[in-house]
């Protein structure tokens, strides 16, 4: 089986933003919608300040509340742990946005466009079907499709990588297949303390977050 | 510890989506007291028709805060894991019961109770499956909202009383015991919440609960318990007993739209740990 996850190192990050920035040119979403966003979190107080850059989105969750409870079905698992949304089934009723515990999912009642009218680019890649029902980052399914059709390999070849991946500039985040040990991700994770958002929820969220080195301090 | 963001208002159900849950529960709560209180004939077709009214305007909330209302037919198509689903299934068999007792059917009014309970259970599921709302996703959440349908359609069983006439002594009291009920079931649920709901959504939820606590269960309480003393001059009766129910459902109603519209707070986002930099890796 195989079972696509993301991981952000927290170490790494450094709040750029060019991840939200490949977002959304990868998928063309409307002035307000991340798919993928950077949060700037800042704790404490002068001088004991800590700041860290968390990478956030949908987390195709393990068992994804936005799916039990979408009354049309739209919303739907792979095999390979994504979770999709199907436009033409959803009804926008919004009940998945407040099913997610990470708020990832938008939606967009009319088109808008980032300086009032669409621009050529924008025009052109404006969808109807996505107006008024429910969006979230989907790990660029069809650049993973299209690279597996091709006997690429999601998170080592860019073609079949989700663009927010390919675009980070300090490889803070991974993305691979979580049931192959020998997969970047899994080995990342093997050697690292990482942690997952709102797991006491129980929604075994496919995005981990590494916070520090599993060897002892001043090992290599 | 936890480090994040604070939590914040949803904004993905408004005022709409409250009218469901205050409609359809007075409405559900209206059908199954009628079929409480006995009653029957013309009484029993107007309390059912304006039940199912209520159901449908609450219904018809939902289909305005619908991105896509034309698909709403799309809503029946996961009855296995929605409890939205269920609830408009639930509506589906309910109405034609309803409409076959205001066609002469009495006898299927204990049939409608059941299934008006079954649509306000499927409601309050409904909330309970949010899980990206603490305020919602509570347990003792499933038993509040099901208090406050009953209690508030017995409230507007008696908003209606001088129409019908159905009233009476075992009538107030079933009144009183369900306001009761109601009031206890959310001094639970606000205990189970106040420690762990952030601070902005617990402090809605509090307003609201002191006018549910005072002008939806005291005041009401007292005018029904006049009435049973029989202190209450006769003429008087009906209409203070019509303001008692009025009180007890707008202030189960206020309840409700403040739990959606500003206690919905959302979960934010937190992190167990602080990244560790500066050391190799």
């Amino acid at each position: 089986m195989t079972r696509w996850a993301m991981v952000a190192d927290l170490r790494r990050c450094v709040g750029c933003q060019t991840c939200t920035a490949a977002c959304r040119h990868a998928n063309a979403t409307p002035p307000g919608v991340q798919w993928r966003r950077v949060l700037d979190m800042e704790f404490g107080t002068y001088p004991d300040v800590r700041r860290a850059f968390v990478p956030v989105g949908c987390q195709h969750c393990e068992n994804p509340p936005c799916m039990d409870v979408c009354p049309s079905t739209a919303t739907r698992k792979r095999d390979d742990g994504i979770v999709t949304i199907d436009y033409d089934l959803c009804i926008g009723c919004g009940y998945c946005a407040v099913a997610c515990p990470y708020q990832a999912r938008y939606k967009t009642q009319k088109a808008l466009f980032a300086y009032g009218g669409a621009m050529q680019s924008e025009a052109k890649r404006h969808d109807d079907a996505r107006l008024a029902v429910a969006t979230k980052c989907t790990f660029c399914v069809d650049r993973i499709d299209a690279g597996l059709e091709k006997g690429l390999r999601p998170g080592v070849d860019p073609e079949a990588t989700p663009a927010c991946v390919n675009a980070c500039i300090s490889q803070a985040l991974a993305f691979g297949d979580l049931d192959d040990p020998q997969s970047n991700v899994s080995q990342l994770l093997a050697r690292t303390k990482h942690f997952r958002m709102h797991e006491e929820l129980g929604t075994g969220p496919g995005f981990h977050y590494v916070w520090d080195s599993d060897a002892p301090r001043g090992t290599p | 510890m936890t480090y994040g963001p604070n939590p914040w208002q949803q904004t993905h159900w408004d005022a709409r989506a409250a009218g469901n849950f205050i409609c359809g529960g007075c409405g559900a709560g209206l059908i199954a007291f009628a079929a409480l209180a006995g009653a029957e004939g013309r009484a029993l077709s107007g309390l059912m028709v304006a039940g199912l009214g209520l159901i449908a305007a609450g219904l018809f909330c939902v289909f305005l805060e619908t991105g896509r209302p034309l698909r709403a037919m799309n809503v029946l198509i996961n009855p296995r894991t929605s409890w939205m689903t269920r609830e408009a299934f639930t509506a589906a068999v309910l109405f034609p019961v309803g409409v076959a007792i205001v066609l002469g059917a009495p006898h299927l009014a204990l049939l409608a109770a059941a299934l008006a309970l079954a649509f306000v259970f499927c409601q309050s599921r409904m909330l309970r499956a949010a899980k990206g709302i603490p305020a919602w996703r509570e347990p003792a959440i499933v038993p509040l909202i099901v208090a406050t349908g009953l209690a508030e359609g017995a409230g507007w069983f008696l908003v209606g009383l001088p129409v019908h006439g159905i009233g009476g002594a075992p009538v107030l009291a079933l009144f009183g015991v369900l306001v009761l009920v109601r009031v206890f079931v959310w001094l639970a649920y606000r205990r189970r919440v106040a420690a762990t709901l952030a601070r902005g959504a617990f402090d809605a939820l509090e307003g609201a609960g002191r006018v549910l606590q005072v002008g939806g269960t005291l005041a009401p309480l007292a005018l029904v318990a006049l009435e049973l003393l029989g202190v209450v001059p006769g003429p008087l009766a009906a209409p203070l007993a019509a303001l008692a129910g009025l009180l007890a459902a707008a202030a189960g109603a206020y309840l409700k739209l403040v739990l959606v519209t500003r206690a919905g707070f959302n979960q934010g986002f937190a992190i167990p740990h602080l990244p560790v930099r500066g050391q190799p890796h």
